[in-house]
């Protein structure tokens, strides 16, 4: 079942085509990869989908409805939750807090009940709680729920910035280069977790990777794209020797 | 040192942490219920004073140091709720219910002028709430029938039961009431999705738009939220001056309410009642001052809002995180005693943010 579509997706800055007619669709349950040298446009097809951006040309689809003018804010309420290439957190706040903001889509109360903490105001808080805890045990974040971002190594940061993500309880989960920064180990971590969050939460996911053997260990399908258009389309092994992205990454 | 054992959820939401903060702050609240009965009443007056400046500190800090929007025009909201409530008073309205309405039409306001604002950041929303509060000035000064114009008109001083409301000391509580109102909104408000949702505009706005903060609203819903507060200790303050003229409401007194929520602290309410004891006290350290300057300095006009200047621009430059941030400091200073390291607090440079999405 198709859960999310590109249709002939275009954006221009200026004169620059950054994405330039891309199209693609991304199967419920799959953990499908766009790669590209620096530069093609992977990051924009991201920032369009979330809708930072407004396309020139082409439209999106999930769950078979358009959301090329939904607008950003609602991006979130529809099940579509994103991670940051440069890590956009709330850094003078705690990671309790920032997990919490993830659950900001599904906030219940008016103002009003808000101001006056009614015992339905702290009920929710508790269920939210309840549901934050769950993500901080699935990413072993238990050492960090009190520490200030500000505080914490790089490597964390990009941990609970996926816990973030995964607090909203999205369908389609954006990673943008979840392992840049990251060590080996760090890396292999991230390898299980986007496997397990596919298994056992059962979310697709749609990744921006440079990292070819973090690509092969987890992805069901590969786009490469360079100057915004697709070059290549298929498995991983397929992808990799298709003589078009050789001669993108390799030159000649 | 102390370590806090957590066994349940609500140990993170309730408003005290343990039995120790508990009896803390019970403490606090019982020495300023008793203190009318210790003090004289010019100390009385001056506390009611500090209570006030905190109300509006708090709705400041709302604004500022919870939603990362700087607003130079807070005197304005300030004089929009101390002429809407003195107004109504003079007409007849009865206290308890102008109170209210004043502070509604603040904060209507303040959802006006928000709305455009937000599309401004930094210096620029700056400038635009410094113009919006000469346009309330100059309102001000020219609706005569109904503000008096620039000679002003005496607030009126409500009576019930043949008690002067405004006379020191129900006075006094009446302001205790309305702080502790104001913070425990507040406390609720930053403990609620609302809050979350400020502060994580305040520290990322492209990630709180992809988690679904619609930043539109949020913002709007900050200042108008800054400007209820504002206008609420408006009231109050309206009945502390006694006279009003729109000269009581210049840039001045904006500058005042920055600085008290940056020299208290940014982010946090404790801040907000440290600045507005500091700029409470302030005008009588420096009429103290005087005393000891050369005359020709001690006659210059502009010492006071020199002397403002000059100490926003050292906590700026050596204590950016306020009086509460130093306090936070000291304290964790004696808990540690003696394997307190000097480098603990030392400013770090962060090199992990680049090419932000703004």
């Amino acid at each position: 079942m198709t859960l999310f579509k590109a249709d002939n997706l275009a954006i221009n800055f200026g004169g620059i085509k950054a994405v330039d007619g891309v199209s693609f669709d991304v199967q419920k349950g799959q953990v499908f990869t766009i790669i590209g040298p620096n530069g093609a446009g992977k990051t924009t097809v991201f920032n369009l989908i979330s809708r930072i951006y407004n396309p020139t040309e082409g439209k999106l689809f999930f769950e078979g409805n358009d959301i090329t003018e939904v607008a950003p804010h609602n991006i979130a309420n529809l099940g579509i939750a994103r991670t940051f290439q440069n890590i956009e957190l709330f850094e003078h706040a705690t990671v309790l807090h920032n997990l919490l903001l993830g659950r900001h889509a599904h906030r219940s109360g008016n103002l009003a009940s808000q101001m006056l903490f009614l015992p339905s105001q702290r009920k929710a808080e508790l269920a939210h709680r309840e549901k934050v805890e769950h993500v901080i045990d699935f990413l072993d974040l238990q050492h960090y729920r009190d520490t200030y971002i500000v505080n914490l190594p790089y490597g964390a940061r990009k941990v609970v910035e996926l816990a973030r993500a995964l607090c909203t309880e999205p369908k389609l989960l954006l990673l943008d280069e979840p392992s840049s920064g990251l060590n080996t180990e760090e890396t292999e971590d991230m390898a299980f977790w986007i496997h397990d969050i596919r298994n056992e939460l059962g979310i697709t996911v749609l990744m921006v990777e440079h990292d070819m053997t973090l690509v092969n260990e987890v992805s069901d399908r590969v786009l490469a794209l360079n100057y915004g258009r697709v070059l290549a389309l298929g498995t991983p092994s397929e992808v990799q020797s298709h003589p078009e992205v050789v001669k993108a990454y390799l030159g000649g | 040192m102390r370590f806090f054992f957590k066994t349940d959820y609500n140990q993170d939401i309730n408003l005290f942490r343990d039995g120790v903060d508990r009896f803390w702050y019970g403490l606090l609240i019982a020495v300023l219920l008793v203190a009318p009965f210790l003090l004289e009443d010019f100390w009385l007056g001056e506390i009611s004073y500090v209570f006030i400046l905190a109300i509006v500190g708090i709705g400041l800090m709302i604004l500022t140091g919870y939603t990362g929007q700087v607003s130079l025009g807070h005197a304005a909201f300030l004089g929009i709720g101390a002429y809407t409530h003195s107004v109504l008073l003079t007409m007849g309205v009865p206290f308890w219910i102008s109170i209210p309405v004043a502070t509604l039409l603040s904060a209507v306001i303040g959802a006006l002028i928000g709305r455009p604002a937000l599309k401004l950041t930094g210096v620029y929303l700056a400038i635009a709430t410094l113009a919006f509060a000469f346009i309330i000035e100059q309102i001000l000064i020219r609706w005569e029938h109904v503000t008096g114009g620039f000679k002003g008109f005496p607030v009126p001083r409500p009576e019930v039961l043949g008690v002067g409301l405004v006379d020191d000391v129900p006075f006094y509580y009446i302001c205790f009431g309305a702080l502790v109102l104001a913070v425990l909104a507040a406390l609720n408000l930053l403990r609620s999705p609302t809050g979350r949702a400020f502060v994580a505009i305040r520290d990322s706005e492209i990630a709180a738009q992809s988690m679904g903060v619609n930043l539109a609203a949020y913002k709007t819903m900050a200042f108008s939220i800054s400007a209820g507060f504002t206008g609420f200790g408006g009231t109050l303050f309206a009945h502390k001056i006694g006279y009003l003229a729109p000269d009581a409401f210049n840039i001045l007194l904006s500058i005042q309410l920055l600085l008290m929520v940056v020299v208290g602290g940014l982010g946090s309410l404790h801040g907000a009642i440290y600045g507005a004891i500091f700029v409470g006290s302030l005008p009588q350290l420096i009429a103290i001052l005087r005393d000891y300057l050369p005359e020709s300095v001690a006659r210059q006009p502009g010492l006071e809002p020199g002397i403002f200047g000059l100490i926003l621009v050292f906590f700026i430059l050596f204590e950016p995180l306020g009086i509460y941030g130093r306090w936070l400091k000291v304290k964790l200073y004696f808990s540690l005693f003696p394997l307190y390291k000097k480098a603990t607090f030392k400013r770090q440079k962060t090199y992990t943010k680049s090419e932000r999405n703004r």
